[in-house]
């Protein structure tokens, strides 16, 4: 008889037993809480972003008039031409359209009305006319960028029942908003300045152009160093590399210089790129090419892969064609492997595009209020430009951070889906 | 008298059909072989009797498969215990990454079959005797299992199919990674072991069959051909297909 | 002026290419090729392209420091140190160059002068130098496909020169790091012992060690102990894998050895996307959100936890660090041979006895080694511990104090302007090269152990 295995087992058995499954049980679930874990710190990252991050996507106005009178302008002409309104004083007329919003407030006490709008306000004034030149004389509505405090309040971030003297908008401040608010002459728009402007000082200004196009130009750059010279290694050491100590020695090197820190990278680029080749400082060509040493081993191990599963017999059909051995290789087999290091090419960028340590060393983290034209323009990078921010201690910036972290994160995913689309459409599945 | 009585089982591998309608009657103390071409399913059957292709995902087994009238083939039939009374060995030896020792002592551990330290050596040194394994190794128990040769490796793995003295013991070509010698080695083990246990050989080895085994199976294209005594198999089968593989003529 | 010369060469070749071809075409009507056309064209191209860019880029690389050389030259008698040479020597190029703004002494003027007459001198050199070149070579390359002589194979070899030089590479960048963290790390070592360094137990470069003028090696003693960081660094790689370890390996064993097809398919890149989320984003959340959350719990608790705990910073490292041991031990723990399992199973164990006894044995050395991969990108982490855990060295083994690391002590000491020959940027370099000996052991010992496991089960 199959002995014990119904009903008839000892007590030592069943028991046994029992204790077996109840192991099993909680050994899956171990592995279920772990990949709980693991999900839940990602949706809460997630989270936290999009929910701090969302509304920097909008921008707060605050509406007023503004009355562009000849006289406080300091215009002489009666057909003022383009440089007249170039030149003119607009310091009266702007302080005027902020003070007029309460004419009953003391002199000495305008600077509290001013404060609610951006140090740049003056500026926006002149634009307008510049704009419109026809608005000279006559008094129109204006819309001025609110300070970030005034900002931060009108999105909820910022709470309003705190003592007064802990609050960077006061009282008085906060009644003025709440009747423009009541009067609806506090817009919320579309933030396009976040996408145009380069950085600033001050929250409400402050823009990612001059980090994403620093982004660009240093990727740019990378590909142009790291591709032409991690492709022709791979083949050297995949098709022609003799096996010996040398060889071996190369292949070790590379896989460890895998492995370095960025931050080492870092230090090279400051000690070599900067120190001995007196490169341009701060700009995306020294990072570019920083970042580009660091791809290198990727995009060759990539490359070299994608090399590897070629198949013999496609090589020696062109071998025994007659082609020599560069032909087959230049003719055949690098073709076929291109999807691959394309794909693991896009992949090391967009790892090199996350890195900040490396061009903080070169000094890509100088305050740079400009947009880049070239690569050897002084520019930030988008990483960089999270860091600068986050270190910022002002309150409108956490939104900023927030924004950018997710203008980045979409950089980033738009990367990695092309280096899907580029393997999955055009690679070759060999069986 | 019968141990194992299977009746009409199919086996299908997602949707493609391994086996077709397999009845067969696997008497006690005995040694059964199977035989066949390669594919032919007959490994495929052996896997069914300790239900290893649970393991398969996309393995799906029907029919009725009755171990002294248990019905192998059921959902309720708690696997853990079945693999303990049905031991299995495999084509290629596949000791565990540990001693000597802890391989043979695996099945006893997890099954607590030994109560003490003295109970568990005296286990591993029966398993081992055996296994005809014993004079080999005594010396060098912490050893590591994959050390051995290939050979030894199997016997290993003998022995730690019978260290929880299992009623039935299902072996997949056990010898075709095995040289000569081994493999006679084996085969006089199988002999020896088949005074407790029920045997049941897969092997690609007609010779084989026909030295170790009392009742022979003739496995083609997933259905049993002919199945009895051995040598009225090998001498005088009653089907065409069995006589021409039996002579070499195909497989 | 370099652009076009380079230009013209890369001009010159693509006119030797057609060229090339062309005669190949004329020699084809009476005698065979001993090649395709095109490789005449290729040989005269590379002929005409090779010599003169190796000459280019050694003179661009050589020239300044010669001019250099020569220019101090007039400084030797005045008993200057180094740093002041090189003071001079951009006075006398920014002078040269025209957007120069201090005082202008005579020799400085006449120094300028030096140098524009070098300048001057070594450009029309260099255009001579690189014609020359390529009249010669262009006339040897005309010559043997003149003659017919064989074509394809020099172009052949000369392209797999070209694929050596940049396999050569790797080895270039290799050599680039030591030498730029060595040859700063020595010049620190002159002025601070190494066993000051490595043994020290303060770590405060922002003071001042300059006294009357000079660096005062007294001051500098008790200054660059780096012990601390040292500490710090494993300190909270230690907390990382604290966290990344568990998570990683039983969600790197559950994906492989239970989880359904579906739940594989969809749950091993997402956590996969943890890895590929920056660092610095990392660092932001461990700043802003992990770090007041660890506070507050430790303070409601009743505890004393600074904002910029290690905890934090380690925790947040630890959530990056888990799809790194999960993807590997994944890989792995796959890699186990199938009739392992079988063995085990048909000895009737469970799914996890035969996981934990059999399995996990099996795959340890693999999953050690992914382990100690995961570890030395812990330790070479730089943003999140720049960001969330402080910047003061404090020898702590309190996980609620804050800490700080060799990478983050890179940073602070590096961040804004550096100005090289002080003290305190080369240690950042001795910083470097110590964390660069610590990864590479790490790595050379985790990448052998991994290889010698492939090799097992292959």
């Amino acid at each position: 008889m199959l002995k014990d295995i119904g009903k008839n087992m000892n007590n030592f058995k069943q028991n046994l037993l029992k204790k077996r499954y109840n192991a099993e049980r909680r050994f899956q679930w171990y592995g279920k809480i772990a990949i709980g874990l693991a999900l839940s710190f990602l949706a809460v990252f997630m989270f936290q972003i999009f929910s701090k991050g969302y509304s920097a996507f909008q921008k707060t106005w605050i509406v007023t008039e503004v009355h562009y009178d000849k006289e406080l302008l300091l215009i002489d002409a009666e057909n003022p031409s383009k440089d007249d309104l170039e030149n003119a004083d607009y310091y009266d007329v702007a302080y005027k359209a902020m003070t007029s919003l309460d004419p009953g407030l003391p002199e000495e006490e305008d600077r509290q009305l001013i404060q609610m709008v951006s140090y740049k306000y003056e500026t926006e004034v002149k634009d307008l006319l510049l704009k419109n030149p026809d608005f000279l004389g006559k008094i129109v509505p204006i819309k001025l960028t609110a300070s970030d405090d005034v900002d931060q309040v009108h999105k909820g971030n910022y709470p309003r029942d705190i003592p007064e003297k802990n609050r960077r908008v006061n009282d008085y401040q906060l009644q003025i908003y709440d009747m423009l608010n009541e009067r609806g002459d506090i817009l919320s728009e579309f933030n396009i300045s976040f996408f145009t402007s380069p950085d600033s000082r001050e929250a409400e200004l402050a823009g990612i152009a001059s980090s994403f196009m620093g982004t660009v130009f240093s990727i740019l750059v990378c590909l142009a160093f790291s591709f032409p010279v991690a492709v022709l290694a791979a083949i050297y050491l995949e098709e022609f590399a003799p096996k010996n100590k040398f060889t071996d020695f190369i292949e070790v090197n590379i896989n460890n210089l895998a492995a370095v820190p960025s931050i080492v990278f870092g230090l090279l680029g400051l000690g070599v790129l900067l120190a001995v080749f007196n490169l341009p400082r701060s700009t995306p060509l020294v990072g570019g090419i920083t970042l580009s040493l660091m791809t290198l081993p990727t995009i060759i191990i990539a490359a070299r892969a994608s090399l590897k599963a070629v198949p013999p017999s496609i090589r020696e059909a062109a071998l025994a064609m007659g082609a020599s051995n560069m032909q087959t290789t230049m003719h055949h087999t690098v073709p076929l492997s291109m999807p691959g290091t394309l794909s693991g090419t896009i992949i090391g960028l967009a790892q090199a595009l996350g890195e900040t340590a490396p061009l903080i060393l070169i000094g890509m983290v100088a305050f740079v209020n400009t947009i880049p034209g070239t690569p050897v323009d002084p520019a930030a990078s988008l990483p960089v430009q999270i860091y600068i921010w986050s270190e910022s201690a002002e309150r409108g910036f956490v939104e900023k951070v927030s924004a950018c972290i997710m203008v980045l994160l979409a950089f980033l995913i738009l990367m990695n889906l092309a280096a899907q689309i580029v393997r999955h459409k055009f690679e070759k599945k060999w069986s | 008298m019968s141990k194992i009585k299977a009746e009409n089982v199919n086996v299908y591998y997602g949707s493609k059909q391994a086996l077709f309608d397999v009845s067969i009657d696997i008497a006690e103390k005995e040694v059964t072989a199977l035989i066949g071409p390669s594919g032919c399913g007959k490994s495929t059957f052996l896997r069914c009797l300790n239900r290893m292709n649970d393991v398969i995902e996309i393995c799906r087994v029907e029919g009725s498969i009755k171990m002294d009238n248990l019905e192998l083939n059921s959902r309720k039939l708690d696997v853990v215990r079945l693999r303990e009374n049905v031991g299995m060995v495999f084509q290629k030896p596949n000791p565990f990454p540990k001693t000597i020792y802890e391989n043979v002592a695996y099945g006893p551990t997890i099954h607590g079959i030994a109560q003490s330290k003295e109970e568990m050596d005296q286990i591993v040194e029966t398993s081992l005797k055996k296994a005809a394994l014993w004079n080999e190794v005594k010396d060098r128990l912490d050893e590591i299992g994959t050390g051995l040769s290939g050979g030894q490796q199997q016997r290993l793995c003998i022995a730690r199919a019978i260290s929880v003295s299992p009623e039935v013991i299902l072996m997949d070509e056990p010898c075709s990674a095995l040289d000569p010698i081994a493999t006679a080695q084996i085969e006089e083990l199988i002999d020896d072991l088949k005074k407790e246990v029920t045997i049941v050989i897969v092997t690609h080895s007609m010779s084989q069959a026909a030295r170790v085994s009392q009742k022979t199976g003739f496995f083609h294209l997933g259905k049993l051909i002919e199945f009895g005594p051995t040598d009225k198999i090998f001498k005088n089968p009653d089907n065409q297909q069995t006589q021409d593989y039996i002579t070499g003529r195909f497989g | 002026m370099n652009l076009i010369l380079v230009t013209f060469i890369v001009l010159l070749a693509f006119t030797s290419y057609y060229f090339g071809r062309k005669k190949a075409l004329v020699i084809q009507s009476s005698q065979r090729l001993t090649a395709l056309p095109k490789f005449y064209g290729y040989y005269l191209a590379a002929w005409c392209a090779a010599p003169a860019l190796i000459i280019f880029i050694l003179w661009s690389v050589f020239e300044p420091s010669i001019v250099k050389t020569f220019i101090l030259q007039d400084y030797t008698d005045q008993n200057l140190t180094k740093n002041e040479l090189q003071l001079i020597y951009t006075k006398v190029k920014a002078l040269a160059l025209g957007n120069y703004s201090g005082n202008i002494t005579n020799f400085l003027d006449a120094s300028a002068d030096k140098y524009i007459q070098l300048k001057g001198i070594a450009n029309s050199a260099k255009v001579a130098i690189i014609l020359a070149i390529l009249i010669f070579s262009l006339s040897y390359a005309y010559r043997s496909v003149q003659k017919n002589d064989r074509m394809r194979e020099p172009v052949e070899i000369f392209l797999k020169w070209v694929l050596f030089v940049a396999s050569l590479g790797a080895v270039l960048v290799t050599i680039g790091i030591i030498f730029s963290l060595l040859f700063e790390a020595i010049r620190f070592f002159q002025a601070v012992k190494f066993f000051d360094f490595i043994f020290g137990t303060h770590w405060y470069p922002a003071k001042t060690f300059v006294r009357d003028g000079q660096p005062d090696p007294e001051l500098m003693k008790d200054a660059f102990g780096a012990v601390p960081l040292f500490a710090g660094t494993f300190f909270i790689a230690f907390i990382a894998m604290c966290v990344a370890i568990p998570i990683g390996l039983l969600s790197g064993i559950y994906l492989s050895e239970y989880a359904g097809r579906g739940v594989r398919k969809y749950a091993k890149p997402i956590i996969e996307i943890l890895a590929g989320i920056p660092t610095v984003v990392y660092g932001f959340f461990a700043a802003l959100t992990v770090g007041p959350f660890v506070k507050e719990i430790g303070n409601a608790m009743g505890l004393e936890v600074s904002a910029e705990s290690a905890l934090a910073a380690g925790a947040v490292m630890g959530v990056m660090i888990i799809p790194f041991i999960s993807s590997l031990s994944d890989d792995v723990i796959t890699a186990v041979p199938q009739n392992l399992r079988d063995g085990s199973y048909a000895m009737g164990a469970t799914k996890s006895e035969t996981v934990k006894k059999v399995i996990f044995p099996a795959a340890l050395p693999g999953i050690v080694g992914s382990i100690l991969l995961a570890v030395s990108r812990a330790v070479g982490e730089t943003m999140i511990v720049v960001m969330a855990s402080g910047l003061a060295a404090n020898l702590t083994m309190n996980p609620l104090e804050s800490t700080s690391t060799i990478t983050a002590q890179i940073v602070v000491i590096l961040i804004g302007d550096q100005q090289f020959g002080d003290p305190k940027t080369q240690s950042a370099f001795a910083l470097g090269i110590s964390l660069f000996i610590v990864t590479l052991f790490l790595n050379v010992i985790a990448l052998s152990v991994v290889k010698r496991y492939r090799e097992k089960y292959e």
